[in-house]
């Protein structure tokens, strides 16, 4: 019997012949990943007692969350992980000048085939898009794994997402997976192991690819997984920091459910109030009248997105009644963007440019909607009260859509 | 261990910037601060009414979204002793079991369960008593029970690397 990824790569990581669905098993990841919460991870491994991390070269911190710090508890917050970092002689840092940690771990060379990453963030999921298996953990978890190199997984069940034909005109992977998660619900992959394959997979480009499992999470996934191919060398390639071995699902592997979409049938979707599984065609909330929006984040902040947004934008006007927000996800990414004059179209538009990191998206700073008011935002979260206020409401669409909303002033 | 609690009844899909809202996560560190944002978009009536040993009965996949850990230690902190759900986020469940608050997991508990009424939940025998009926709940694996009794991830670790005998 054929065994999934999240099999053979948990048995090949813990050491055993074989595993099966629900084994918990032990492993040492190759990279644990963590951000902003570094400081409060510190504080947790102050508690395990020990003085030195078990292994510093495992450690990829990246500052992100709130990047300049907008007040003073942020600020010492960033000083207390750079004072973590030097004491602990971490070589893996990354200051406020690199950008969003999904972004920057695969830009560092920290990402490749094979890789087992487990990071403080619900969606390190996004690492599935280069063959790696990456999944979610909690504070406390970073700091165990900080003390003792090691932590405990349960082999997840496993699903397989078939994507077939090709995207029609205006529709992007972002559609394609609001319209998977409002089919399944945000509940509708807990705890799986997310396969996506097929023809419409192996077209897609890599930015495409990442938004897809970095979104895994927002149906409950524990990881996602897609087969490494040429593109997925070619983006590696110079990057990545040492050789790897690549981990394949078998041909026959089990799997406890296989869905199947045809990009054909996709039109455009937007995720409205407040849960990212309440999905609507686009065409239905037609005229929702929008006050902001938001082009970036760890899922759509890719150069591929920042094209498809500058396309909508080049020669039009941001409407008067909405402000405009662009982050390009990391400064490899904004640079690329200067280079290609997309950030002189979105600053012609009358966009506001704000630097790569997390930004609004999470209620932080640089942003945040006043009570009443409606944003429209590519990125994978909409909660209630996740953008600062709870009174506000946020509609989750592709670059296009979003761009589109921008300069109309409505969802069309 | 058995549990008899008075609880808080909350739908599916309860997720985590309810629970503990995202603007306070870097700015709050200290647990008992935290227990007072808990539930503060969802339910502000929570944090005045909650008291020591309360449960939480709730539907389906409870605390999804964020990783955040806040989620589980606010509601540990504000006196919660169990919550019982029809799933829960993986996140949540792992946080949860990390800072030493146990979760149930019974099938459609969140139609069982009226609003005003006490839970009975006995952990060795796998059973939650309410006024629908006694239900069976899967026991959980050995390797996280060590960790709840243990009281959460870090004392079981500071055992582990030998800081605790």
């Amino acid at each position: 019997m054929g065994k999934t990824f999240a099999e053979k790569i948990l048995a090949a990581k813990a050491g055993l012949d074989e595993v099966i669905p629900s084994q918990i098993v032990t492993i040492k990841p190759d990279y644990v990943m963590s951000h902003d919460n570094s400081a409060a991870i510190s504080d947790k491994f102050k508690a395990i007692g020990l003085k030195k991390v078990y292994n510093p070269e495992q450690i990829v911190i990246v500052l992100d969350h709130c990047v300049p710090p907008a007040d003073e508890k942020y600020s010492k917050n960033h000083q207390k992980i750079r004072n973590f970092v030097k004491d602990q002689e971490l070589p893996y840092f990354f200051d406020i000048n690199a950008g969003i940690c999904h972004q920057v771990l695969p830009e560092k060379g920290f990402v490749f085939p094979g890789a087992l990453i487990l990071g403080s963030d619900s969606h390190t999921t996004t690492y599935g898009a280069f063959g790696a298996f990456s999944a979610g953990i909690g504070r406390s978890e970073a700091a165990a794994i900080w003390a003792t190199g090691e932590m405990w997984l349960m082999v997840p069940e496993s699903y397989k997402i078939e994507v077939r034909g090709k995207f029609r005109q205006n529709a992007s992977a972002k559609d394609l997976i609001l319209k998977i998660i409002g089919d399944i619900g945000a509940d509708g992959a807990l705890y799986k192991s997310v396969e996506f394959s097929g023809g419409g997979i192996e077209d897609m480009s890599i930015d495409s690819r990442m938004i897809l499992a970095n979104m895994a999470a927002e149906m409950g996934a524990k990881n996602a997984y897609m087969r490494p191919d040429n593109k997925t060398e070619k983006w590696l390639k110079g990057r990545v920091r040492s050789a790897y071995i690549t981990i394949e699902p078998d041909n026959d592997a089990v799997y406890e459910k296989v869905l199947v979409y045809d990009l054909e049938n996709l039109d455009r979707q937007v995720a409205c109030p407040h849960t990212v599984d309440n999905v609507k065609p686009a065409e239905e909330l037609k005229g929702t009248k929008i006050d902001q929006a938001l082009i970036g984040t760890c899922t759509n902040g890719r150069v591929e997105d920042l094209r498809a947004a500058a396309e909508i934008l080049k020669g039009n006007k941001v409407a008067s009644s909405v402000r405009l927000l662009v982050l390009p996800a990391s400064y490899e990414i904004y640079r690329d963007a200067i280079k290609e004059g997309l950030i002189e179209t979105f600053i012609e538009a009358g966009a506001v440019i704000i630097n790569p990191g997390c930004g609004p998206c999470l209620g932080a700073h640089e942003g945040v909607p006043a009570p009443g008011e409606k944003v429209i935002s590519t990125a994978n979260r909409n909660f209630k009260g996740r953008m600062g206020s709870p009174e506000s409401e946020i509609y989750l669409a592709s670059p296009y859509t979003v761009a589109r909303a921008a300069i109309t002033g409505v969802i069309e | 261990m058995t549990i008899k609690a008075d609880i808080f009844l909350y739908g599916d899909d309860v997720n985590t910037d309810v629970i503990f809202p995202g603007k306070y996560t870097y700015t709050i560190t200290d647990p008992n601060e935290m227990a007072k944002h808990a539930m503060e978009d969802l339910d502000p009536d929570f944090v005045k009414t909650v008291k020591a040993g309360d449960a939480i009965v709730a539907g389906k996949n409870f605390g999804c979204g964020s990783s955040r850990e806040q989620a589980a230690t606010c509601l540990k902190y504000s006196g919660v002793s169990v919550i019982a759900a029809e799933s829960f986020s993986r996140l949540f469940y792992r946080n949860a079991i990390n800072s030493g608050l146990p979760l149930v997991v019974v099938k459609d508990i969140g139609k069982k369960v009226k609003k005003s009424e006490q839970i009975e939940v006995d952990f060795e025998k796998g059973v939650l008593k309410c006024q629908a009926g006694e239900f069976n709940f899967p026991p959980l694996p050995n390797e996280v029970l060590g960790i709840v009794k243990a009281g959460g991830l870090i004392p079981y670790i500071r055992k582990k690397v030998g800081m605790e005998s």
